[in-house]
Formats: C-alpha cells, sequence, structure tokens
C-alpha cells in the first residue's frame, strides 16, 4: 500500500510540476525601458546559473576559486546552478530564479525573444572596455546594438580520443562520421540538437556539392544529408553526453574511446591516456555571454558579479580552467597559454563556427530558400536517436 | 481553561454528529485528490491541445490537434512506445520470475524468524536512493567492471550500456515492489491445500500450477502492476546505463528540456497514461486490484 502511495504520490508531483508550467507566458522581448542608470545598495546574495567550471567556489577543487573573492569584495554571496546544455538554460532561466546567467550564442537571442533576459548598461561596468572588440555587439550578445551581457570566453568543440586505441592521434572528424564503425559502441556524442552542426561542418568539407555555408543555416536538403550522416554514426554511438561528468567517467573507464569533447573535460580526467584536437574541418564552437535576468531581485549584485568575471585577472583564471580563450587582452597577462588558444586573433576565431540558434530566415543570406529552424533540428534529433 | 471547554464543547458536537465527523475526516484527502490530482491530470491533457512558440518556447493558448496527430502518426513515437512497452514487460517477467521463488521460499519454507529477516533484507534497497543504485549498476556494467570481470574467465563480455542494462537495472529497482505482494499472497495460501494436493498424489510441479499459481494469480497481477507502470515511466535509468536509447520519458523530457515544447511532451505523456488505462482495466476484472 505504501508503494502505491509513493508511486501515486510522484505521478501527482509530476503532474503538478506540468501544470504549474502549463500556464502561457507573454513573449516580451526588446524591452529597454527597466536598464538601471546607476548602481545602487548590493542586496547581499547572486544566484548563477552557469556551464561547469565557470563559478569555481574552491569545493571542486580547493585551488580553483574566484568566487570567494568576489563575495569578500562586494558582500554579495552567490549561489550556482550548472546546466549540461544549452536548452537546459533556457528552461531554467524561465524559473526567475537566476540572476545572471553564461548563455552561448544558441541561447543568447532565444533568451531576449523570450524577454527573459534584460539589456545591460554596459557604462555601469568599469571592465567593459577592455573586452575584444570583435566580441562586442554580436549578433548573439546584442539587439540592434544594445548589449544584453557582456562577453566572456570562446573556444571550440574538440575532437577527443583515447591514445591507447589512437596511438597515432586523430586530426580528423572523420574518426566519428565515416570511420566510426572501427570503434563501434565506443563513439560518444554531444546530446543535443545543436550537435547536428557538427555534422554539418564535417559534410562543409566532404561533401561540397550541398552548398553549405554556415552549418546554422541548412536549408531541407541540407539537413536531412546532415541527419543521414548521424543516423549512420548512430549504430556506432555507445552513448550520447550533456552531463559533462557521465563523459570524463565513460572517457576513464574506456566505455567511450571516441567523440566530441570540452577542453574542460580533458583537464578533468585523471587516466592520462586520452587528447584532445581541433580537427582539420573545423568545428563548432562556442562564444558565451553574461547575461542578466529581467526578473532579477539582485541586480545591484548581478552587474557586481558581470564586473568581476570581466576583470582581467578573473577573467583569465575563468577560461583558463575551462580551457577557452579569454575575452580580453590584459587577461593574458594573468595567463601563459593565450597563444595556443588563439586569443585575440580575429582571424582564428572566425573560424570557429559558434553556436546560434537555427532560425527560418538563412543565417548565410540566402534569400531564394527557407532555412530549417531550432523544432525542425530538434524533431530531427529525436529522430536521430530513434 | 477555556481551551479545554472549547474542545470538549467541540468533540460533545462533534459526537452527537456523524456525519460532519466523517465530512471533516474525509474533507482533505478527498480536495487533495479531486482537485490537486484529478485537476493536474486535466491540465495535462490540456496542455496537450496548446501549441508553442518554437523560438522563445513559450507557450500559446491555441488549440490544435497537431500534437495528438504527430505522436499518433510519427514513426519515432511508435518505434519508441514499443520499445517501451517490451522493457516493461521484459521487467515485469524477470521480476515474476525471480520474484515467485523467493516469495514462497520466504512464505512457506523459512522459519518465522528467518522470514522476517528476509522481509527486511527485501526492504532494505528501498532504503537507499534510486541514483545511488542506478548509478551503482552503471559502475557494474561499465568496461572492465564487475560483470566484466566475472564473465572474462568463460571467455564472454559484460553486455555494456543499452537495453539489456536498462532491463537488468529496472528489474532490480522494483523487484521489491514484486515480492511483497506475492509473498503477501503466498502466506494466504493455506499449508492445508498443498498438502492435500500432495496425498492425492500430485507432484511438486503440478500442486504448483493448479494449486498455488491460480490462488496467487491476483498477487502477481498486483507486483506487475507496479514494476510495469513504474518502467514505463522511467527515464533516469535509461540516461545512465541504456547507452544510445531512449525511451518515452526521455521524449517526455527531451520535449520539456531540449526542446521546450510542453504541448508536445503533455502528448506524449498521454501514451503511458492511456497504456496503464487499458492495463488496469484489464487486470480489474482478475480482482488484482484488491490485493494492493
Amino acid at each position: 500500500m505504501k508503494s502505491q502511495i509513493t508511486a501515486g504520490g510522484a505521478l501527482l508531483a509530476s503532474a503538478l510540476l506540468l501544470t504549474a508550467c502549463g500556464t502561457a507566458g507573454n513573449g516580451g522581448g526588446g524591452d529597454t525601458g527597466g536598464m538601471p542608470t546607476e548602481l545602487g545598495e548590493k542586496e547581499g546574495a547572486v544566484s548563477i546559473l552557469a556551464w561547469p567550471g565557470y563559478v569555481e567556489d574552491g569545493s571542486n577543487d580547493p585551488a580553483v576559486d574566484w568566487v570567494s573573492g568576489f563575495e569578500e569584495l562586494t558582500g554579495c554571496e552567490v549561489t550556482v546552478k550548472t546546466f549540461g546544455t544549452s536548452d537546459e538554460a533556457l528552461n531554467l532561466m524561465k524559473s526567475g530564479e537566476y540572476d545572471v546567467v553564461s548563455a552561448s550564442g544558441d541561447a543568447s537571442l532565444r533568451l531576449v525573444a523570450a524577454g527573459d533576459v534584460a539589456p545591460v548598461n554596459v557604462d555601469l561596468l568599469e571592465n567593459y572596455d577592455g573586452i575584444f572588440d570583435f566580441l562586442k555587439n554580436q549578433s548573439w550578445n546584442s539587439v540592434d546594438g544594445q548589449p544584453y551581457g557582456v562577453p566572456h570566453g570562446y573556444g571550440a568543440n574538440l575532437l577527443m580520443w583515447n591514445t591507447d586505441i589512437f596511438p597515432g592521434g586523430l586530426d580528423s572528424w572523420s574518426a566519428v562520421f565515416d570511420d566510426a564503425g572501427q570503434n563501434s559502441g565506443a563513439v560518444t556524442a554531444y546530446d543535443s540538437p545543436i550537435y547536428i552542426a557538427d555534422a554539418a561542418v564535417y559534410l562543409m568539407a566532404t561533401q561540397p556539392d550541398l552548398g553549405i555555408e554556415n552549418p546554422y543555416a541548412l536549408d531541407e536538403t541540407q539537413l536531412a544529408a546532415a541527419v543521414d550522416l548521424l543516423k549512420a554514426q548512430r549504430q556506432h554511438i555507445g552513448e550520447y553526453w550533456s552531463d559533462y561528468l557521465k563523459e570524463i567517467q565513460a572517457f576513464e573507464t574506456g566505455d567511450s574511446v571516441v567523440g566530441t569533447t570540452w577542453q574542460v573535460i580533458q583537464n578533468s580526467i585523471t587516466t592520462g591516456n586520452t587528447e584532445v584536437y581541433l580537427p582539420k574541418e573545423g568545428a563548432t564552437g562556442w562564444s558565451d555571454t553574461w547575461m542578466i535576468s529581467s526578473q532579477s531581485e539582485h541586480p545591484n549584485c548581478a552587474y557586481a558579479w558581470l564586473d568581476w568575471i570581466a576583470s582581467p585577472e578573473t577573467n583569465a583564471t575563468a577560461t583558463a580552467y575551462f580551457g577557452e580563450a579569454p575575452s580580453s587582452q590584459e587577461a593574458c597577462n594573468f595567463r601563459d597559454d593565450c597563444e595556443a588558444y588563439h586569443a585575440g586573433d580575429a582571424e582564428y576565431a572566425s573560424q570557429i563556427w559558434y553556436w546560434s540558434t537555427p532560425i527560418k530566415e538563412c543565417l548565410d543570406g540566402r534569400t531564394d530558400v527557407e532555412c530549417t529552424d531550432y523544432a525542425q533540428w530538434t524533431a530531427a534529433w529525436q529522430e536521430i536517436k530513434g | 481553561m477555556t481551551t479545554a471547554t472549547s474542545a470538549r464543547r467541540l468533540s460533545v458536537a462533534l459526537s452527537s454528529r456523524p456525519r460532519t465527523r466523517l465530512g471533516l475526516l474525509l474533507g482533505a484527502p478527498l480536495l487533495w485528490l479531486g482537485l490537486v490530482y484529478i485537476a493536474a491530470l486535466a491540465a495535462l491533457l490540456i496542455t496537450a491541445f496548446w501549441t508553442t512558440d518554437t523560438f522563445t518556447g513559450q507557450v500559446r493558448t491555441e488549440w490544435t490537434l497537431d500534437n495528438i496527430i504527430t505522436v499518433l502518426t510519427g514513426s519515432l513515437y511508435h518505434t519508441v512506445t514499443l520499445r517501451t512497452l517490451g522493457i516493461a514487460v521484459l521487467v515485469t517477467v524477470v521480476d515474476i520470475v525471480i520474484a515467485l521463488p523467493i516469495a514462497y521460499f520466504m512464505a512457506k519454507v523459512a522459519s518465522p524468524r528467518l522470514r522476517y529477516a528476509l522481509v527486511i533484507a527485501v526492504l532494505m534497497p528501498l532504503w537507499a536512493s534510486y541514483l545511488v543504485k542506478a548509478y551503482a549498476w552503471r559502475s557494474v556494467l561499465s568496461e572492465g567492471g564487475i560483470v566484466d570481470w566475472a564473465l572474462r574467465p568463460f571467455g564472454l563480455d559484460g553486455p555494456g550500456y543499452g537495453l539489456p542494462a536498462v532491463i537488468m537495472t529496472l528489474a532490480y529497482l522494483w523487484l521489491p515492489y514484486v515480492i511483497l505482494p506475492i509473498f503477501a499472497g503466498l502466506e494466504r495460501v493455506p499449508d492445508s491445500l498443498l498438502e492435500a494436493s500432495g496425498d492425492l498424489g500430485a507432484k511438486a510441479g503440478r500442486t504448483f500450477f493448479q494449486v498455488v499459481l491460480p490462488i496467487l494469480t491476483p498477487s502477481i497481477i498486483a507486483g506487475a502492476i507496479f514494476s510495469f507502470s513504474l518502467s514505463l515511466g522511467d527515464y533516469i535509468t535509461v540516461n545512465i546505463v541504456g547507452g544510445a536509447n531512449q525511451l518515452l520519458g526521455n521524449l517526455v523530457y527531451t520535449n520539456i528540456g531540449t526542446a521546450n515544447n510542453l504541448p508536445l511532451a503533455a502528448a506524449v505523456a498521454l501514451i503511458p497514461v492511456v497504456i496503464m488505462s487499458v492495463f488496469l482495466l484489464a487486470v480489474r476484472r482478475t480482482g488484482a486490484l484488491d490485493n494492493l
């Protein structure tokens, strides 16, 4: 009887959850009325939604901590929640519980359109001026010239392999696409519709006839080609990952031996038999933006966090830990590996296909066809997983 | 002393009004059941007929049948529904096959002291968190894990992550829920029936199939309801040990978490609701629901 009650309770709880979300919202967006012109008293707390490795307070590794300094300086107590995919972030931001979010390009515009984030008065941020110009006022962090946040760092989705299986190393994504069969059942891929763009990047190099100019601007035929490629890959996938801890474990045990990854995962693997590389076909990547919730109850602490994380030393520490290029030249004074990440190299940065949300109007400027949007990508992704 | 007298007055008033007493007693749970439980399910049903803004993920209250049609006609949903059903059925079968001898031993063979020890042992895993147990299976089944290690001397490999791993893990997770009703049912089978069957010349197997099993069927179905319904809605285990596979629960989860498409998620969530309704209606005739 008791177990019946528990099962019923679980069902009820989930049903409640659904109803709670079941109310329709009214989409706003582009509202610049609420932008503060000066900062007030700090509220004593700030709630941050961040990619893993972006907000480290020493609890994962006592030596890695750039939160305590902020708390001492501003008196704002930091609570942090991490997320595994942009979609998760988007959903969590709708709760209004978070003041600040580190949004990638495939989330930022959707956050703006949904009215979940507020425009940012960058004049209030001391460290905004020092940020690379090629990161400012980009399509994924501003609307009509109005910044919606502060650039954080950028990097590429890398190819990772087990050096016991590939002693000679790898330089091409073919290891996870055309040659995936060689390690059938031990290939891994990122579990998000945005991974379709990775297939598109590979197709740009291997099937130029398809005419893909931008992996986020795929018409029906191009999407179908990417889907076919991913369906073929699906036969050899051991597991998809979105939880980076799961990927770390899978590579450590050898359940996964080749697949897409982040530098931070490579840095976290303790067995030492993995390597990463940015393959010759190019790669997808991210350019992240710290944004402030439109429902923030701690806007002053939120601005303080944006300024803190953009300051050269903190930015250098945080981006070095995650394994990405920092957002300013001064930050390189606090890092010795800036060249490896091509920091400030606008030419190199332009070769990474930064995550952005696919929409109907083709991002590559084509007007003769309609491109596939994120909803179609999501449906396609579920179809691929089968 | 006024509170004592007012409490007394209340109790005097209530003792002479049995209907008010009953109303007060049942009011809260009925409100819970009616408003919260039924209303939540109704809201789920209604949401399935709404639509969503594909760019921002906001739900729009425009009535449409699109989600239902997508779920009914999409080959993806057919495949995943069949896979989920298959898993739920297999988990249930595995659980019943394991639970029957254990429950029989507990109810009919073990001494009273051993019986209570066994009941506690069966219940013990329920004290640990679901996630801990699922992750434990992840490391048990991992490359070079315990299963691999145990099978290696025989020249075999472990199943790795995938649907067999999901079935094993779910069968383990729900086993106590299947053992307990079968054990309770067996306890009610009088020993005299078994002895009479033996006296009349039936062997153990025949006694089991012709005497015990018919009496036990409602209890088995009661256990099956637990393992079947719990497997039908699970999405966490398959994420942890299921490799690249997805079940209905994952489609609901990704439609909410990834696609931000709550109406489609609600439509998908109706599939297990329908399956369970059919299942429960079918077993109601067997009297199994009296055994819960």
